[in-house]
């Protein structure tokens, strides 16, 4: 199921801006990998070149590769729509379709796809809520709009509704900054199981996070405005928060920039 | 005892009003300004009503024929017979054509401009769609009677040859002008600039992430559109459409131009005929008589209820999924 992500020599253009520079990481399967660093550094726009999302924005481009288990997903032939079905995505702000029931929003995904049976739906609707960690706070009241839920189980919910269709790799684009403490630790319980069938992308501007639910980390940086961002080192977590390379990383991790 | 701000009196919250009721004295006048302006609007809407009402009752008393079923207009003779069916039969079938062409193509310029048209050109055709809206009426009809009447003959022809078995489409008369089909697609380019302004005002607002969560879930641009948009949109898209309506069932003088105006109730659209309750006071009017000027506001009282039930019928349809609107 999970697979694992080498990224090439990424330069990520907006028009003509280019926003980040000389990428290169690797990423491993059935783990989770952190994208950390201080705000325009450019982690959120790498992570979303990982599943095409970033071509949603007008004029933004790519150089280089992205190779999903050897496979380059920006290769000619290759189907965005295809990407994004096999890269999950979980967004900064929870934003279950608000015209859908909870059971609707894990749903759709599948319903994109197929014609599906009922019963096989129940089953995955059970199955995508109970890898949320949401099944027994909604499993009665699953004909609810997804409105009805706190942002924590929604961004849960978010959660159910990517896994429904059974991503190889999940990316989460800060998926707890609009959390409170207690949704947030939630989450993080949940991507720790998670990564025993996923690969998992987090970013996150929550230094502490990072450390908690990371086995690798990368630390990205930006010389200043309108300098693209770089990635400046990429370690196992222990070591990126005990005895970094960088001296960057070193300053960004105790707090004396960013 | 300190923190007096905080603490609440011994016998509990219901003892001191919620700090909302004392409230400033700019906030204190926006309110009245804003509650008066809501209650004006509700009287000067009975008092028409009302006006209506008092001037057609003299006429509506004086009537021999029963008004609602009769499709004659005689309201000056010693025995008045007139009646509004024709009149209602041409006014909803007119504006149910206007809507039935110009919703879909609305909808689609609309969605075009809004998704799909690059940055460069979306607000160019926006502002041409608005444009379009400002147009007076009176050269929408000009335009109906001189180039759309003679150049669509075909087309009406055709529908009666090929789809001639739908009683709405045959044409026996081998006449193919002033009909009730011409004036509902003359309606139609009316109407189709409201819908589609207000739909791509309605389409821009779905937010940003419900877009890109169909996105990341492996939705094709269009299967985006059905996910997110068009649910999300729905409430404002039908509002669009009874805004368009409203339009299409009061429109006078482009209808009044074009129709030939017979008192019939005639299911055959593409033959001459047809009428409706705007045009037919603006046609009327100048020759009628006391009774006559009594009847014809009684029609224009039935045309201010027919569109007052309109839009409550559209309302009950956005209020009914409420719940999942996405205003919550």
């Amino acid at each position: 199921m999970a697979k694992r992500i080498d990224v090439l020599h990424l330069n990520v253009y907006y028009g003509a801006f280019l926003a980040v520079e000389g990428v290169n990481l690797a990423i491993e399967p059935k783990a989770v990998t952190a994208f950390i660093g201080p705000s325009g550094c450019g982690k959120s726009t790498v992570l979303r070149t990982l599943n095409r999302m970033h071509e949603v924005t007008p004029g933004a481009r790519i150089e280089g590769k992205v190779l999903l288990d050897s496979q380059d997903i920006y290769a000619p032939e290759v189907d965005p729509v295809n990407v994004r079905s096999t890269i999950g995505m979980v967004f900064q702000k929870p934003n279950p379709f608000p015209t859908m029931s909870i059971y609707g929003n894990v749903v759709a995904g599948i319903r994109l796809k197929r014609r599906t049976r009922k019963s096989e739906l129940d089953d995955v609707v059970e199955a995508s809520l109970r890898g949320a960690n949401l099944w027994e706070e909604v499993k009665d009241r699953l004909d609810r709009p997804g409105s009805v839920l706190s942002g924590g189980q929604q961004q849960r919910l978010c959660i159910a509704r990517a896994i429904a269709i059974e991503p190889q790799v999940l990316l989460m684009d800060e998926p707890c900054s609009a959390l409170d403490p207690i949704s947030t630790l939630a989450i993080e319980e949940l991507i720790y199981e998670l990564k025993q069938q996923y690969t998992i992308v987090i970013v996150t501007h929550n230094m502490q996070q990072a450390a908690r639910v990371s086995d690798t980390t990368a630390f990205f940086n930006i010389a200043g405005t309108g300098k693209p961002g770089r990635l400046i080192e990429m370690d196992e977590t222990k070591t990126i928060f005990s005895q970094p390379a960088e001296k960057a990383t070193e300053d960004y991790i105790s707090g004396r920039f960013g | 005892m300190p923190s007096s701000l905080i603490e609440r009196p011994v016998d509990g919250p219901s003892a001191t009003p919620p700090a909302v009721t004392t409230t400033r004295r700019a906030d204190r006048n926006f309110a009245g300004l804003a509650r008066g302006s809501g209650i004006a609007v509700l009287i000067i809407m009975a008092a028409i009503g009302a006006f209506l009402l008092w001037k057609a009752l003299p006429a509506l008393q004086a009537n021999t024929a029963p008004f609602l079923t009769t499709s004659q207009w005689f309201p000056d003779d010693p025995a008045p017979r007139f009646g509004i069916a024709a009149l209602a039969f041409g006014t909803l079938l007119s504006s149910l054509i206007a809507l039935a062409v110009a919703v879909p193509i609305g909808v689609g310029v609309a969605l075009y401009t809004a998704h799909y048209a690059s940055r460069r050109i979306a607000p160019v055709l926006g502002y041409i769609v608005d444009l379009l809206a400002a147009v007076p009426s009176i050269i929408f009809g000009l335009w109906g009677l001189q180039v759309l009447m003679p150049n669509s003959k075909g087309l009406w022809r055709w529908l009666d040859q090929h789809l001639g078995f739908v009683p709405l489409l045959r044409n026996d008369l081998d006449s193919y002008t002033r009909s009730v089909a011409l004036a509902g697609t003359v309606l139609a380019i009316m109407v189709l600039p409201t819908v589609s302004a207000i739909s791509r005002e309605v389409f821009m607002q779905v937010p940003k992430g419900h877009l890109e969560a169909a996105l990341a879930l492996g939705a094709t641009r269009w299967e985006a559109m059905r996910t997110a948009v068009f649910p999300f949109s729905r409430p404002g898209v039908v509002s669009a459409a009874m805004l368009g309506l409203g339009r299409a069932l009061g429109e006078t003088i482009a209808v009044a131009l074009i129709l030939s105006a017979t008192f019939a109730i005639n299911w055959q659209l593409t033959e001459p005929g047809g009428n409706t309750f705007a045009a037919n006071i603006a046609l009327k009017w100048n020759e009628a008589g006391s009774v006559g000027l009594g009847a014809l506001i009684a029609s224009g009282l039935v045309l201010y209820i027919i569109t007052f039930a309109v839009n409550m019928a559209a309302r009950v349809v956005v209020e009914r999924r409420r719940e999942f609107s996405g205003a919550n």
